[in-house]
């Protein structure tokens, strides 16, 4: 078991789904459980589901000097970036320790793809890339971060991590450890995910998608939707900032199980939020709300849900709220990161949109409807393929140690 | 910033000359090196089955990772593990987005599960049955050099030992004209934080600002093809391990650069 870690203040955080842009708009959502699902109308040939696709994106362009990193990714990017004044609160910390004092950590499974894809729709007679398109840095899967870099002027150690689902809540993780050691004094984390065939067709191909909005945890879930967003979060050290929310914790591990679906037992997943209490110095009767990674796939729900039936207290309340935002993938851990903090700083329980009839293996801890409750201490788990899992916990200023 | 400290157990190469670390330094020591044959890595931790079908990308990854854990006689089950790529398997890229523009409800689901940055590192962690946390990282041409610090990051954050494993293959396709990768080439490196009777070597990393200045003397021998492969920029660092340690640069960000420190333990 990992040693209790002094906590980081979470200084600025911001998230952009088909909820809408910015915190307010998911408080707005999140408040009336309104979700952003909506029939597939995404690509040449759309398949029969739902998705969470984000507004205004085809809208939005980059300014001129940015022109070359210009492709959906990048634009919803562009798009999160500039909701309730994340990047002044950027600047605002470059101006205090130096522009190579920030790292900059960003998760994605599929960066700007999306870009490629498109190239490969229209070769031209050579079979080349077209000429719009010859652009490298679109072309490669950091292509997220090196943008984010360009735009907020960060000079520190920068670093994608792609662990598929898991990648966006894994960047805590790296950025934590970088400001433990004195790399860096404050982080950009985050993580932004589009829309594109790749994921599309691909989760399709296995059979994951469901053809009806996504149901987490119903009895008669049929698989994920997939939907796109982008989140960032600025972690500094506690002193910065008394009363910012804290990341108390994080606990990571492999299930070593299977490619595709999780452990049987749930043993990584557990591993993982055993880890998360460790370091944050907590036991499971303090926490008070749990943001499951809950994708609405048959397999994942059922082994969560017995995790959490039998390692956490009644007044624990858990619920997954990807059937209001969808499944956004490398963006999920950042988006379910923003959800528990506004949790928190609400006092606001999310319900478990979607679900009906809960699993049999759900435990007196789901919260099937909104509930208002105080919130001091909130984990976010996000377990991605590969059997690739984290459990971040977050806690309300005063509580934190 | 204090530089940060870890200790080199065992080292894992794999590209076209070098099948072996050892290869590397016979090389380096005037022997010559018979090509190796353009077989497939051996990746011999992976069960039969999943070596008969797995890709480039997976076998090269484990094929390194399984020689420096050879190497280092560590137990494999408990190193936590740090996989990066600059592109991922590009051959697969190549694949699904050929197959995306021409008939997309055709799409393998192989090809698709193991299109997945991390699925180096999902193998590796399941033939191996290790539970402890890993990553799937990149950075473009810089991964090495970021990699290099994340995983010292890791060992020095956790005051345990750990997997850095980088590797690119070759590109193939349309996208190959702006990637440019023409050669496979895979390295590993276990990394811990105390010196064992196993370690070959310590490193001082230090985090520098501006621009990477250019390693002179190791270079001179390294192939002309080694700057096209992201992973291959790990060669400056491999050749001062291979033989009596001194100072390389590498590429961290466009303006940072890793100033590393290398001792030989004889």
């Amino acid at each position: 078991m990992p040693n209790p870690i002094p906590s980081l203040a979470v200084t600025a955080f911001t998230v952009t789904s088909a909820l809408g842009q910015g915190l307010e708009a998911h408080r707005v959502a999140l408040g009336a459980g309104r979700s952003g699902l909506k029939p597939n109308d995404f690509s040449s040939e759309p398949l029969a589901c739902w998705i969470g696709r984000v507004e205004g994106i085809e809208a939005t362009a980059l300014p001129e000097p940015l022109a070359a990193w210009d492709c959906r990714n990048n634009r919803l990017a562009w798009l999160g970036l500039n909701q309730d004044d994340f990047t002044g609160a950027v600047h605002a910390a470059r101006e205090r320790y130096g522009s190579d004092r920030i790292a900059l950590i960003l998760g994605t499974s599929t960066a700007s793809i999306g870009a490629t894809e498109e190239a490969y729709r229209r070769l031209d007679a050579q079979g080349r890339i077209p000429a719009d398109l010859r652009r490298r840095e679109i072309h490669v899967p950091h292509s997220l971060t090196g943008f984010v870099a360009a735009v907020l002027e960060l000079n520190g150690p920068t670093l994608t991590v792609s662990t598929a689902c898991s990648s966006s809540a894994k960047a805590f993780a790296h950025a934590e450890r970088m400001i433990r050691l004195g790399l860096v004094d404050a982080a950009v984390v985050g993580g932004v995910d589009t829309l594109c065939d790749s994921t599309l067709f691909g989760f399709n191909a296995l059979e994951l998608i469901s053809p009806e909005p996504c149901k987490p945890f119903d009895r008669a879930r049929r698989g994920i939707s997939i939907g796109e967003a982008a989140g960032f979060a600025l972690l500094e050290r506690s002193e910065a900032a008394s009363d910012a929310p804290r990341l108390l914790g994080y606990g990571e591990s492999s299930d070593a199980h299977h490619m595709s679906s999780p452990h049987p037992q749930g043993l990584g997943a557990e591993l993982a939020m055993r880890d998360a209490l460790a370091r944050a110095g907590l036991e499971p009767t303090q926490v008070d709300y749990i943001n499951l990674h809950g994708t609405a796939s048959m397999k994942n729900d059922e082994v969560e849900a017995q995790l959490v039936t039998r390692s956490f207290p009644s007044t624990t309340r858990a619920s997954s709220t990807k059937a209001l935002t969808g499944h956004t993938l490398g963006a999920a851990g950042i988006v379910e990161a923003a959800i528990a903090l506004l949790a928190m700083a609400d006092g606001a329980v999310p319900g478990n949109a979607g679900c009906d009839e809960p699993d049999v293996h759900c435990g007196p801890q789901w919260a099937l409807r909104n509930e208002r409750q105080r919130i001091d201490v909130a984990l976010s788990n996000s377990f991605g393929f590969g059997g690739n899992n984290i459990c971040l916990a977050f806690a309300r200023a005063e509580r934190a140690p | 910033m204090s530089a940060l400290r870890v200790h080199v157990d065992g080292v894992g190469l794999w590209a076209a000359h070098w099948p072996h670390f050892h290869a590397l330094r016979e090389q380096l020591a005037g022997q010559t090196v018979s090509p190796a044959e353009r077989t497939r890595p051996p990746a011999e931790r992976l069960p039969a089955n999943e070596r008969r079908r797995a890709p480039e990308s997976v076998l090269l990854a484990i094929e390194v990772a399984g020689q420096a854990i050879d190497m280092s006689g560590a137990d494999q089950t408990q190193l936590a593990c740090v996989f990066a790529s600059a592109h991922g398997d590009h051959v697969i890229t190549d694949y699904m987005c050929s197959t995306l523009a021409r008939a997309p409800t055709e799409l393998s689901p192989t090809r698709f599960h193991n299109s997945v940055h991390n699925a180096p590192v999902g193998y590796w962690t399941i033939a191996i049955g290790c539970h402890a946390p890993s990553t799937a990282i990149c950075a473009g041409h810089t991964s090495f050099g970021a990699a290099l610090l994340e995983a010292a990051t890791q060992v020095q954050a956790d005051q345990r030992p750990a997997l850095l494993v980088c590797s690119d293959i070759a590109g193939s396709g349309a996208l190959n004209e702006l990637t440019g990768c023409r050669q496979s080439f895979g390295c590993a490196l276990v990394l811990s934080p105390e010196k064992g009777n196993r370690s070959v070597a310590s490193l001082q990393l230090r985090v520098t600002a501006g621009e990477t200045p250019v390693t002179t003397s190791p270079s001179a021998t390294l192939p002309e093809w080694y700057t096209d492969n992201a992973s291959a920029r790990a060669l400056p660092l491999l050749t001062l391990l291979a033989r009596d340690g001194g100072r390389a640069a590498l590429a961290l960000a466009p303006a940072m650069h890793l100033d590393v420190h290398t001792e030989i333990i004889q």
